[in-house]
């Protein structure tokens, strides 16, 4: 006789809501006092009935590590954030100028940018992420080298940026020309990689709030990225989580900036619809 | 996209000789229930070289996934059932197709298959993110799996 997988997906589902009472808590995310952040929403109709609620990964860690993120000053990646508004007030390249000279105040330039992308760009003709734009701005404007990618400077300006949308709601397009890379994203979402088989899906859908070894599985969400990271103690981009989450099912990966990650962060993104942008976030 | 599922056997076979009398990944045998009648080694296996494996991080890390109650081990994950009384529930058969390949049991499950070397995609070289290479082999040994099948039966309540 063999177990179908639709009773053990019942069971788990069934187990959630218990778990997650205990675990993924009611607590209110508030930055600074002031901020709210949206950490639990209805998921959006195309993730048809996949979670019956949509969780920032704010919820699933302990309150020592929630409180960091509550407060500028104890939150380690505003040191990210602050040195990319250095970065970005400062002239680089042929061209001698600075992000600042063409976008002024990124308080105003800025806000809702990270809430919206990875975003199909006409001119361009793909899908870009901000890391994209902000290289596309270096190459082509100032006459500085592309960062490369979720590294040093790059991370730091994004951390800047994504900082500009706090409390904002993730809002993609993904339809029309983002279509076909939102596919792919979901394609591969739900591909059971490497020698472990397992799926993103595998941990982040069927499994969250559920304890995989030390850690508390999380939806997966990208809503607070970049992260600051308490195990490796920086900011971390997404597809460089991404990355460490494949590499775990020892399953050779995809890289940062590739275009599977990409498309990935897109379709990721918009499991996360309606969530309040967070980053930089504290995780652990 | 285009996703390419690389056949690994022919590498582990050149790469790792099978011991005599050892049954080789590729050939082992499932009923219709998905067990293994047949031991793979032909000898009894060792309950407590088994325990090592089935609690190693390094080894088998079960415990990542699944909890005994008898068993007091540091971070025991409950993505998988509590195994307590385990050997109760399954007989030996059913219990080696499990370590094998769990799918054949339970279809579709996030348990991964201990004895199996094909049909992966984007199989990595252990946790490096890197390609397979000939190295590649299945993540326990015939020996390995036959310790905790061992290991496995004694849990009755
Ligand atoms: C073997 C289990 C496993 C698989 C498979 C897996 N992850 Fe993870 N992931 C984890 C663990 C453990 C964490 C850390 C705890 C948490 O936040 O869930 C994590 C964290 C994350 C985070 C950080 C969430 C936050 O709030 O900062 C993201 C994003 C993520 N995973 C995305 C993915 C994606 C996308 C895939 C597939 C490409 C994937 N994961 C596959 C185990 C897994
Ligand atoms: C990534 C998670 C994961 C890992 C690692 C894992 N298992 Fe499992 N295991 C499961 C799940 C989930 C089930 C339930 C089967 C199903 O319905 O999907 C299961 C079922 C079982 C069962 C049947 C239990 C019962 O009560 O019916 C046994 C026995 C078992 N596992 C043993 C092991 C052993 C031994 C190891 C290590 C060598 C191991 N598992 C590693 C997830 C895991």
């Amino acid at each position: 006789m063999k177990f179908k997988t639709l009773s053990v997906i019942a069971a788990v589902a069934l187990a959630i809501p218990t778990l997650g009472a205990a675990d993924a808590d009611d607590d209110k995310l508030v930055i600074n006092g002031e901020i709210e952040v949206t950490t639990k929403v209805e998921p959006a109709a195309h993730l048809d009935g996949a979670l019956s609620e949509v969780m920032s990964g704010w919820h699933f860690r302990n309150d020592d590590t929630q409180a960091m993120e509550m407060d500028d000053f104890d939150n380690p990646g505003m040191l990210g954030a602050e040195a990319g508004m250095e970065i970005w007030n400062t002239a680089a390249g042929t061209e001698g100028k600075s992000c600042a000279d063409c976008h002024g105040d990124p308080a105003e330039s800025m806000k809702g940018v990270k809430a919206s992308y990875p975003k199909y760009d006409e001119k361009a003709g793909t899908l870009m992420t901000v890391q994209m734009k902000m290289n596309e701005c270096r190459t082509e404007r100032m006459g500085a080298e592309a960062w490369k990618y979720d590294a040093g400077s790059a991370i730091n300006v994004e951390a800047m940026i994504a900082s500009q949308s706090r409390g904002m709601p993730v809002n993609v397009a993904i339809d029309g020309p983002a279509a076909p890379f939102w596919e792919k994203g979901k394609e591969i979402y739900y591909t059971r990689y490497g020698q472990l088989e397992l799926s993103c899906a595998s941990c982040h859908e069927l499994n969250y709030g559920n304890m995989i070894r030390a850690d508390h599985l999380s939806q997966g969400q990208i809503n607070g990225f970049p992260t600051y990271r308490l195990k490796n103690a920086k900011l971390n981009g997404v597809h460089s989580r991404f990355k460490g989450c494949i590499r775990d099912t020892r399953a050779h990966t995809f890289s940062p900036g590739s275009d599977e990650f990409i498309a990935l962060e897109l379709y990721v993104m918009s499991r996360g619809m309606g969530l309040g942008i967070e980053g930089p976030s504290v995780r652990n | 996209m285009k996703l390419t599922t690389m056949t690994l056997a022919a590498a582990l076979v050149a790469g790792s000789a099978m011991a005599e009398g050892v049954v080789a990944p590729q050939d082992v045998k499932f009923n219709e229930d998905g067990g293994v009648d047949m031991s793979l080694t032909g000898k009894p296996g060792n309950p407590e070289e088994g325990f090592k494996v089935y609690s190693s991080k390094k080894l088998g890390n079960c415990i990542a996934c699944h909890m005994i109650a008898s068993v007091d081990a540091p971070f025991p994950g409950n993505v998988g059932p509590e195994l307590t009384g385990v050997g109760d529930r399954w007989d030996e058969a059913q219990l080696r197709g499990i370590l094998v390949n769990s799918k054949m049991t339970f279809e579709g499950t996030v348990m991964p298959g201990y004895y199996k070397v094909d049909g992966f995609i984007r199989p990595g070289n252990a946790y490096t993110g890197k390609a397979a290479d000939d190295s590649f082999g299945p993540l326990l040994s015939a020996e390995q799996i036959e310790d905790v099948v061992a290991y496995l039966s004694t849990l009755k309540e």
